[in-house]
């Protein structure tokens, strides 16, 4: 089929052969440790190391082509902003003040900003891929098992599995649905850009009902399968912890302990050059 | 020997409506019974099943009166978990209630709620995927498998819980004919090896009774009007007053001028094909005018089409295929066989990889959907794919919008489709409160409103009880005779007897078969990699050595006659 975003994507790599909790507990730290830190140095040893577990994942850039362009996307348009609010956010953190052009009234471009501005597109560049992995590798009930075991109720933990195990038929239907809506002249892909917002908003009334239907009978097979009866559940999928996944763990810790002291040794989340 | 389940004095109102759905239910079940419920749309058979599996009162609920016992026990007093430990539930739709991701997960789904440690659980998961020739699957997505498959697996998910009580709503809905046999073979061996009780509910009785029952329940209007012995009901007019299609054989029976006796057997098509007498037929044939075939004009001709998603792994090809205009094409194949791909490349909701579509003689291979739309209209499946707006009248004033035609022209456009399609009582109803039957035919008024030159329909009778399968018959056919050219995807041989010019056999993404439908029937062969059936009709043809097209044919004249008399 076409495009199907974020949906689990069978192979066979080291990152499929993980636990889920593995994965869950490696992407959690992965991601507290890139939030915190503003550091440069830090960002580039996790941006590489992001770059070979896509590798070692298999995963084909265009396979994921859609969500990472999407997302940069908006990650420009989140640095754009910030520039426009806050043109000497990065003099102001940095501390010194290196002007490249004086632009026009309070629209100066200075070394500090662009420098700070890098950092907050790297960080960014560093977390998605990241995350994308991760929903593309783990199995969605493995996934929820994951979250069971680290203490997330089993109930709440089914549901996102559930959402996960879902994304790909919703995609099918809201495809079929704009095609029965262009089938009927009624644009959905080409037109002015209102006439297409308006009329996306034509599918979304059929897909609600559609998945409404959809939930209703999954909750009905769900209930008459004794979900929700006992206070635990136990999980056909859930695979043992193996010794790659006790190295792939002390790997994740010890990269997050060594990004959280090279951010804060000098009392600073900023990597300052200047 | 104990009652599974009874039912005493029972009635049940929805919360959401003023009229109860049951009334007076007196009903008693033993263990190791075969029941089977039949009922037309909305006659409670559904709700009746629910009451049992505890959907009702958990999921559903409302006023309930009198007493259900299950297991001897109050069911009020059973929750839905406890219920689900004794009765074994198979839903409607496969697809729809799976919940794991693969069939090894989703076999395991009940026992994961009832913590069973995972060694344990892999073990009874294997055994129960054996019993129902899954067990090769385990590993695969439910995606990949065929309808059949998808049954089995659904059905051992319910295996795995040692439930006695196994309840079918509908099994046979999305089968294709072969898969629905061996759905009810596999039935009948679970229920003779373990010694279940075994509950279907279903409308489509010939073929649930490819296996042995102890009973039919009939339903109608919430009431049961007969219980009895299946040889009794089929010979004693309990369903001809209900609405629901008999068995065909017995029906050509009738039609022979013989009187259906119970002592005949006429629930087991083998020992009844006896009491066929040759003469008999061969003269009530003679009283039968022949019909005359119209020739026709060529609308639509396909010429080596061909589809692919990815290179390399065509879903069609070398597809070649010519529709004469105002008639009436069946499409029938395997699930996965391409229909729906071939019906979405006419339409254009996929573009053709190769070859070329020509309408009336000019190319149209490469309009876009919105042009093509304005000559061949699709009709999903699922209606609720295609309904967009609240009222009927918007919906199908919604098609014409982008036609941009003049008030008066638009009025008088919906006003007629609406007519035409015997909505127009309905035209300021919200289109959530009508029946399944009517939402249908909202699609297809929304999208003849537009005018279009070939209609395309993907499988409208399907889960339809006889009358609503009938009126949607008789109404496509009707617009046949406006001159409309329809293609319609279809499971069912019996409708492509009696209403198809022409049928189209698609298998592995080709046309391997175009032809009038007793040719496809003679085709042994073709049938059988295609996963269908010789009707029963035609079982009895070749066994008295009649003409089967004559014989089908004045069975449906007199069927026909039949239905003039409903009301």
């Amino acid at each position: 089929m076409a495009v199907e975003m974020l949906g689990y994507i069978e192979k066979t790599s080291p990152i499929h052969r993980l636990t889920g909790t593995t994965k869950l507990i490696g992407f959690l730290l992965f991601t507290t440790a890139t939030m915190f830190t503003y550091d440069t140095r830090v960002l580039l040893v996790m941006g590489l190391v992001s770059i070979v577990l896509f590798r070692l994942s298999r995963i084909r850039f265009r396979e994921v082509r859609f969500v990472l362009i999407f997302t940069a996307l908006f990650v420009l348009i989140n640095a754009l902003a910030v520039y426009l609010f806050e043109p000497e956010q990065g003099v102001e953190i940095y501390g010194s003040r290196h002007v490249l052009l004086e632009g026009i009234g309070r629209f100066t471009v200075t070394a500090e900003q662009l420098f700070y501005l890098f950092n907050l597109i790297l960080k960014y560049s560093v977390i998605v891929p990241i995350a994308v992995l991760f929903l593309v590798t783990t199995h969605p009930t493995e996934f929820a098992s994951s979250l069971n075991r680290i203490g997330v109720p089993y109930k709440i933990a089914f549901a996102v599995s559930l959402a996960l195990r879902y994304i790909p038929d919703v995609q099918a239907d809201f495809r079929t649905i704009a095609n029965a809506q262009e089938a009927r002249g009624i644009a959905v892909s080409h037109g002015s850009l209102w006439q297409r917002a308006r009329n996306s908003i034509q599918i979304l009334l059929p897909l609600l009902f559609t998945s409404l239907e959809r939930i209703e009978t999954v909750s009905n097979a769900m209930d008459l399968r004794g979900f929700g009866a006992g206070r635990k559940r136990t999980w056909y999928n859930q695979k043992t912890m193996n010794q790659i996944d006790y190295v792939a763990i002390s790997c994740i810790v010890l990269l997050t302990i060594f990004s959280f002291v090279v951010t804060f040794y000098d009392g600073n989340r900023f990597y300052n050059p200047f | 020997m104990t009652n599974a389940i009874e039912f005493q004095d029972f009635s049940f109102t929805y919360r959401s409506q003023s009229e109860p759905t049951l009334r007076q239910i007196q009903l008693t079940i033993q263990e190791g019974e075969r029941i089977l419920i039949v009922g037309p749309s909305g006659s409670g058979k559904s709700t009746l099943a629910q009451c049992i599996n505890g959907l009702i009162p958990f999921s559903y609920p409302g006023t309930w009166e009198g007493q259900v016992l299950i297991k001897g026990q109050d069911a009020r007093e059973l929750s839905l978990f406890d219920r689900s430990l004794h009765i074994g539930t198979v839903l409607q739709d496969p697809d729809a209630q799976f919940v794991g991701l693969s069939v090894g997960e989703d076999i395991a789904f009940a026992l994961e709620n009832k913590q069973t440690e995972r060694p344990e659980m892999q073990e009874i998961v294997e055994r129960v995927a054996r019993m129902t020739d899954v067990e090769t699957l385990l590993h695969a997505r439910l995606n990949d498998l065929s309808g059949g498959q998808r049954q089995r697996a659904a059905l051992a998910g319910v295996l795995v819980e040692d439930a006695d009580i196994l309840l079918f709503d509908e099994p046979l809905a999305n089968l294709d004919p072969v898969a629905g046999q061996e759905a009810m073979a596999l039935m009948d061996r679970l229920q003779r090896e373990t010694n279940r009780t075994l509950i279907v509910v279903e409308h489509r009785i010939e073929d649930v009774l490819v296996i042995p029952f102890d009973r039919i329940i009939v339903m109608v209007d919430g009431e049961i009007i007969a219980d009895d012995h299946p040889d009794v009901i089929l010979s004693n007019g309990v369903l001809q007053q209900a609405i629901l299609r008999e068995p065909l054989y017995v029906s050509a029976a009738r039609w022979a001028g013989m009187t259906v006796e119970s002592v005949d057997q006429p629930s087991r098509v083998d020992p009844f094909l006896k009491q066929f007498n040759q003469t008999d037929v061969l003269e009530r044939l003679e009283e039968t005018p022949q019909k005359e075939t119209a020739t026709a004009t060529a609308l639509l001709e396909l010429e080596q089409l061909a589809f692919h998603y990815r290179q390399g792994t065509p879903v069609l090809e070398n597809v070649t295929a010519t529709f004469q205009k105002g008639t009436l094409t069946t499409i029938v194949g395997q699930n996965g066989a391409g229909k729906s791909t071939l019906a979405k490349v006419l339409s254009g909701y996929q573009r053709t990889t190769g070859g070329q579509i020509l309408l009336d003689g000019t190319d149209i291979t490469n309009q876009s959907i919105a042009e093509r739309a304005g000559t061949i209209g699709f009709v999903l499946q699922n209606p609720n794919h295609m309904i967009s707006k609240h009222l009927v009248q918007e919906e199908i004033r919604y098609g014409m919008q982008a036609l941009r035609l003049s008030e008066a022209e638009e009025n008088e456009r919906l006003e007629q489709t609406l007519r035409r399609c015997g909505l127009y009582p309905f035209r300021n109803w919200p289109i959530q409160a009508l029946s399944f039957g009517q939402k249908k035919r909202v699609t297809i008024a929304s999208i003849l409103v537009r005018r279009p030159d070939i209609l395309i329909l993907d499988e409208p009778t399907a889960g339809q009880d006889y009358r609503h399968y009938s009126d949607m018959m008789d109404f496509l056919e009707g617009l046949k005779e406006d001159g409309m050219t329809l293609l319609i995807i279809t499971h069912d041989m019996h409708l492509v007897l009696e209403y198809s010019d022409q049928v189209c056999l698609v298998q592995a993404g080709r046309i391997r078969y175009a032809g009038t439908s007793f040719g496809l029937l003679n085709q042994e062969q073709l049938l059988h990699h295609a996963h269908l059936k010789q009707t029963s009709l035609f079982t009895i043809a070749e066994h008295l050595e009649v003409d089967p097209e004559r014989f089908v044919e004045s069975i449906i004249t007199a069927e026909r006659k039949e239905r003039e008399q409903w009301l």
